[in-house]
């Protein structure tokens, strides 16, 4: 079971408590009607799919607060965890190895 | 005393017998023993038949690796348990054991047949033999394979034990409490860290106890176990025995099973039988050693044949001598001390046959002065001896030529081919492993782990100690304290190196011997060859092609070896062949361990609603709807089901029903941008809702799909009152959150989950308002229409009235805090008298709701429904700019004709479909027909008549066409009708 670093309750707690919620920093569009039917497509359904490094959602059910991680997808290791709104980190050299 | 039996011998206590029973006869046996033990003292080797040949078998290991030796263990009613270990089990009073795999017993069994085939049945059988023809499949060849498959008999009555759970939090974790695990718990319980040394057995001391002859520090091995155990406890280090740490999980989370009560002649009563402990270690150590490997030559699974440190333990652990004329082969230097541990005994070594051609010369000394023949240079070429071996054939090799073999009588054969570390546990964690050219060695790691000892390829007890003191220390630098070295003075040390083999060499056919890698699922080197010949290159697909490694033991002792022969047959080194994957749990754990507490009425919480304890004093039968127990129906004398649910909704639909609603889930939305937010949330227009007026809300997924529905009042111009269904409650509002949150930040609005502050009744029926307006103050009646709401007071209780209808009737629901429900019940019970009021469960809201075509969310849609598809499209507020899910409406797919459209169904012949029921257009096509649609909702309903709804392709363009759908018993017709069965003008809820 993994440990996760809400950064809201600056507290690293069971993976119990979460719940994962997709792939980050897909913004829903201003206006989805100026969107054609492919780009609403890619937006509703097309994701990265990464080995390595994600960029993903997380929520505290704890604290009820959704958060962004980047985690490892081959070791499931959180590499770390950032507040929603926050712009999406590099990744690091450790995170990239 | 057992013949076996060494007088004052062993830790097991001579002056404690204990009796049992194996396949219904009684054995003495002592205090300590295993079952196993106990067997071997009164010279009984054949305690099992194999999984698929039935060969007889016998105990190979003394340890919780054992593949042959399972047996099904009971004590009463419910307590049986079938593949438990005999190396493992301790003998208790009255235990009663059996042998397993046998018909009609366990010297003439009838499987055996399958030994003389065992040509039909090598590698891949199953797959090349049930082929064809297709039919067979089902009737004759799964049924025949799955009664004489499996390992034991499974238990048919429920366990009546409970099992433990608990949590531990530690610095460091030390697996395994064999010299190298005590040395580690000596160095790390230094400077007050808080450590945790578990065992799986019984007794504390690994090889240490095999090996009493050892001194360390100057005292014997046994006084030195007992007094660092002694300051182990006194610095406060948590000693665990019987406790299996069976997975290794992410970031130092470790599972240990600890057995209670398995050995206890009478366990104290509610003590739990197993515990399961998730730990959270700082650091872990695992000193778990390494696991003999067997040698494989044909014949080599025959009872008396084990492996040499089993015998070793016997010997010392349990004072018994496993025969009297052992022979010995060996690829290692450890089994010879096994070879002069008996000598010295009383055992009259027949010989030890080594296949190395050069020995260590004090080795050869020792044997000489014990009188012990010794061949170098020989391999074994088979063995012979029905239930137990008689002798072993050994022959030189000079180079790949093997001479003349001879037989050498024995009864019993023990082998080593040399030691696997343990890894299982450094292999959850997806470490690395490197080959250093005989085995597999811990290399590169991916968690806050050492591995000491024998478990990282090292040999001999100095080397143990000083490498756990080391780990040890190095765990404790791993937590920023600091400690001393500490070294040990070994006398009487037991160093040793040997080699591994591939088949050792033969000079008969290779086709045709039975030289056994995985004991227990029966694989044999010539299977791995097969396996490699028709085309398997990874040692994965070898394993799933063979099944070996697949067995309860998880290829502890077979999966060097069968590598060794892959990469053999390959040409390749065995790195480049692959290891298979360990996997949790290291050994058979009961499900028991793992269910803990969550099992019958601790399985989950149930919900009970503020007015359950009246239900459950009226007689109402009860429905799990997701964690909620809600009222089903609430039968009279002598009424069915069917009866009272009729009974209900008429009763409903003539004069007044009532209804506990308060599992509606319930959702405060509040605030200035309260009325934007549910713009952007749902596809109705809100802007002109205007307060005290409520309005049936429709909830899409970003996709289009309805994912929840429910009636939405405005209290205030800044305050909503959201309703929605019981099952979707946590949903909604965490998808309402996750928007608030994450999309729309700027929206100045509180989300508040109010299902279990309101208790809620739903009153429905045409003399529903007599009965209701004396009881409420603070309501203008006169502005009080259909979809209506207020804050007002019911029956003197502070309340949120809806006026709504969710049966066709005109109908209210009274909401007041969940402390006032039980009393606003029984007053509106009391009220309503005069108008026989009646109770009513979810079934007569199902069905009431039902003739209306009320939809449920969850059973009318499944996810792929889309507010068109519902007949909802009134529902959609199409002038508005954007909703969660609007864009989506129109993708091609969306709009696309054929879409499956929900509508009404009445059978022909007037009987009631079953829900779930496919539906087909021609009833005469072929099979596989296509299929259309399927019947979502069915019900007796109070018109006399069944009804139904249902998807159907193109639905609204099929309007009296007529359907069909084949049920088991013939195929029924049904017209496509409107959804609304009853009251189609709102005549009523207009009245």
């Amino acid at each position: 079971m993994l440990l996760i670093h809400c950064p809201y309750c600056e507290d690293t707690l069971p993976e119990l408590e979460f719940t994962y919620a997709g792939e980050a920093h897909i913004a829903r569009p201003a206006d989805p009607s100026t969107l054609s039917d492919e780009e609403w497509r890619d937006f509703l359904f097309i994701r990265t799919n990464a080995r390595g490094p994600h960029y993903e959602r997380w929520r505290h059910v704890g604290c009820g607060r959704f958060f962004n991680a980047l985690r490892d997808t081959v070791s499931d290791r959180f590499l770390m965890t950032y507040k929603a709104g926050l712009p999406r980190p590099p990744l690091t050299n450790e995170a990239a190895e | 005393m057992s013949r076996y039996r060494i007088p004052g011998k062993g830790r097991v206590d001579h002056s404690a017998p204990v009796s049992f029973t194996f396949d219904g006869k009684t054995y003495p046996g002592l205090r300590g023993d295993t079952v196993a033990s106990a067997l071997l003292a009164n010279g009984v080797h054949l305690m099992g038949r194999s999984f698929k040949y039935h060969r007889p078998r016998g105990a190979v290991t003394a340890g919780s690796e054992e593949p042959n030796a399972l047996i099904g263990t009971s004590r009463g009613p419910g307590r049986f348990e079938p593949n438990t270990r005999a190396t493992v089990q301790e003998l208790r009073a009255g235990l009663v054991t059996e042998s397993q795999n046998k018909w009609p017993s366990l010297s003439f069994d009838m499987g055996a047949i399958n030994d003389r085939a065992y040509m039909l049945f090598s590698a891949g059988f199953y797959y090349k033999t049930f082929m064809w023809p297709k039919s067979f499949w089902d009737k004759v060849y799964e049924p025949v394979i799955r009664g004489a498959a499996g390992l034991g008999k499974s238990p048919t009555e429920t366990d009546p034990d409970h099992y433990a759970s608990r949590y531990l939090h530690t610095d460091v974790l030390i697996v395994g409490a064999g010299p190298a695990g005590i040395a580690a718990a000596l160095a790390a319980a230094q400077s007050g860290a808080d450590v945790t040394l578990v065992d799986e057995n019984p007794e504390m001391g690994g090889s240490l106890l095999s090996d009493p002859g050892v001194q360390i520090d100057g005292k014997p091995a046994w006084d030195w176990i007992e007094a660092q155990l002694g300051r182990l406890r006194a610095a406060g280090v948590r000693l665990m025995t019987r406790t299996t740490a069976i997975g290794y999980y992410h970031q130092n989370m470790v599972g240990l099973c600890q057995r209670l009560t398995d050995h206890l002649d009478s366990p104290p009563k509610g003590a739990p039988r197993e515990r399961m402990w998730r730990v959270r270690a700082g650091q872990v150590v695992l000193a778990q050693g390494a696991l003999e490997k067997p040698l494989v030559f044909d014949g080599n699974d025959r009872p008396g044949v084990m492996l040499a440190g089993a015998a070793q333990t016997y010997l010392h652990k349990y004072g018994v001598r496993v025969g009297d004329a052992p022979a010995v082969v060996t690829s290692h230097d450890s089994a010879w001390y096994a070879a002069f541990d008996l000598a010295d005994n009383g055992a009259r070594v027949a010989a030890i046959i080594d296949t190395r051609d050069t020995v260590r010369p004090d080795l050869l000394d020792a044997a000489r002065k014990r009188g012990i023949k010794v061949l170098a240079g020989h391999t074994v070429t088979t063995t012979k001896g029905r239930l137990r071996v008689k002798s072993v054939r050994a022959a030189p090799v000079r180079g790949t030529h093997v001479g003349a073999g001879r037989d050498i009588a024995c009864d019993c054969l023990l082998m080593c081919g040399g030691w696997t570390p343990s890894l299982h546990l450094f292999s959850h964690t997806k470490g690395s492993l490197a080959w250093d050219g005989q085995t597999f060695l811990p290399d590169r790691k991916t968690e806050d782990v050492e591995i000491a000892g024998a478990g990282r390829g090292l040999w001999g007890y100095e080397p143990a100690l000083a490498d756990g003191a080391a780990a040890g220390l190095r765990a404790l630098e791993g937590l920023g304290r600091a400690g001393h070295g500490t070294s040990f003075a070994v006398a009487n040390d037991r160093p040793g190196t040997g080699v591994s083999h591939t088949e050792l060499p033969t000079d008969g056919n290779p086709g045709r011997a039975r030289a056994f890698i995985d004991f227990q699922n029966d694989v044999t080197a010539k299977d791995i060859r097969l396996a490699v010949r028709e085309g398997m290159r990874s040692i994965e697909h070898v394993k799933r092609y063979t099944t070996n490694g697949m067995a309860t033991d998880q290829g502890k002792m077979s999966n060097i070896n069968g590598l060794m022969i892959a990469a053999d047959a390959l040409g390749k080194a065995p790195p480049q062949v692959g290891l298979t994957t360990f996997r949790p749990p290291y050994t058979p754990t009961s499900f028991g361990a793992f269910c803990g507490y969550l099992r019958g009425e601790t399985f989950q919480l149930t919900r009970k609603t503020p007015i359950d304890p009246w239900a459950e004093a009226n007689g109402a039968v009860f429905e799990p709807v997701a964690q909620w127990r809600r009222a089903w129906y609430f039968p009279r004398a002598g009424e069915d089901m069917h009866a009272a649910v009729l009974r209900e909704c008429k009763a409903t639909r003539a004069s007044l029903g009532i209804f506990d609603a308060s599992t509606l889930g319930k959702i405060e939305v509040a605030g200035p941008d309260a009325v934007e937010f549910m713009n952007r949330m749902y596809t109705n227009p809100w802007t002109k809702l205007a307060p005290g007026r409520c309005r049936y809300g429709l909830l899409l997924g970003e996709d289009g799909f309805i994912r929840d529905d429910g009636v939405i009042g405005r209290l205030s111009p800044d305050l909503f009152h959201v309703t929605t269904t019981t099952g979707g409650a946590a949903r909604v509002l965490t998808m309402m959150e996750d928007y608030l949150q994450t999309e729309w930040p700027e929206l100045d609005v509180w989300l508040t989950s109010t299902t279990e502050q309101w208790a809620t009744v739903a009153l429905n029926g045409p003399n529903v308002l007599a009965m209701l307006k004396p009881l409420v103050q603070g309501v203008d009646w006169d502005d009080f229409p259909h979809m209506s709401c207020a804050e007002c007071t019911v029956a003197g209780l502070p309340a949120r009235l809806f006026r709504l209808s969710f049966t066709g009737e005109v109908g209210f629901e009274v909401n007041v805090p969940a402390r006032h429900g039980l009393a606003l019940w029984t007053a509106l019970m009391e009220a309503g008298k005069p108008h026989d009021i009646t109770p009513y469960g979810t079934e007569a809201m199902h069905v009431l709701r039902a003739e209306k075509g009320y939809i449920i969310v969850g059973q009318d849609t499944d996810g792929t429904v889309t507010p068109q598809d519902a007949g909802l499209d009134w529902a959609v507020g199409k002038a508005k700019r954007d909703f969660v899910g609007k864009r989506s409406l129109s993708r091609p797919d969306i709009v696309a004709k054929g879409r499956k459209q929900l509508v009404g169904l009445l059978t022909e012949d007037g009987s009631l479909l079953q829900e779930g029921a496919q539906i087909v257009l021609d009833p005469d096509q072929p099979k596989p027909m296509r299929m259309v649609g399927h019947v979502t909702s069915s019900y007796q309903s109070t018109m006399g008549h069944p009804i139904a709804m249902a998807v159907i392709e193109g639905g609204f363009d099929r309007m009296g066409e007529t359907v069909f759908i084949p049920m088991p018993d013939g195929v029924r017709k049904a017209r496509v009708t409107s959804t609304v069965f009853y009251d189609p003008d709102n005549a009523r809820l207009k009245a």
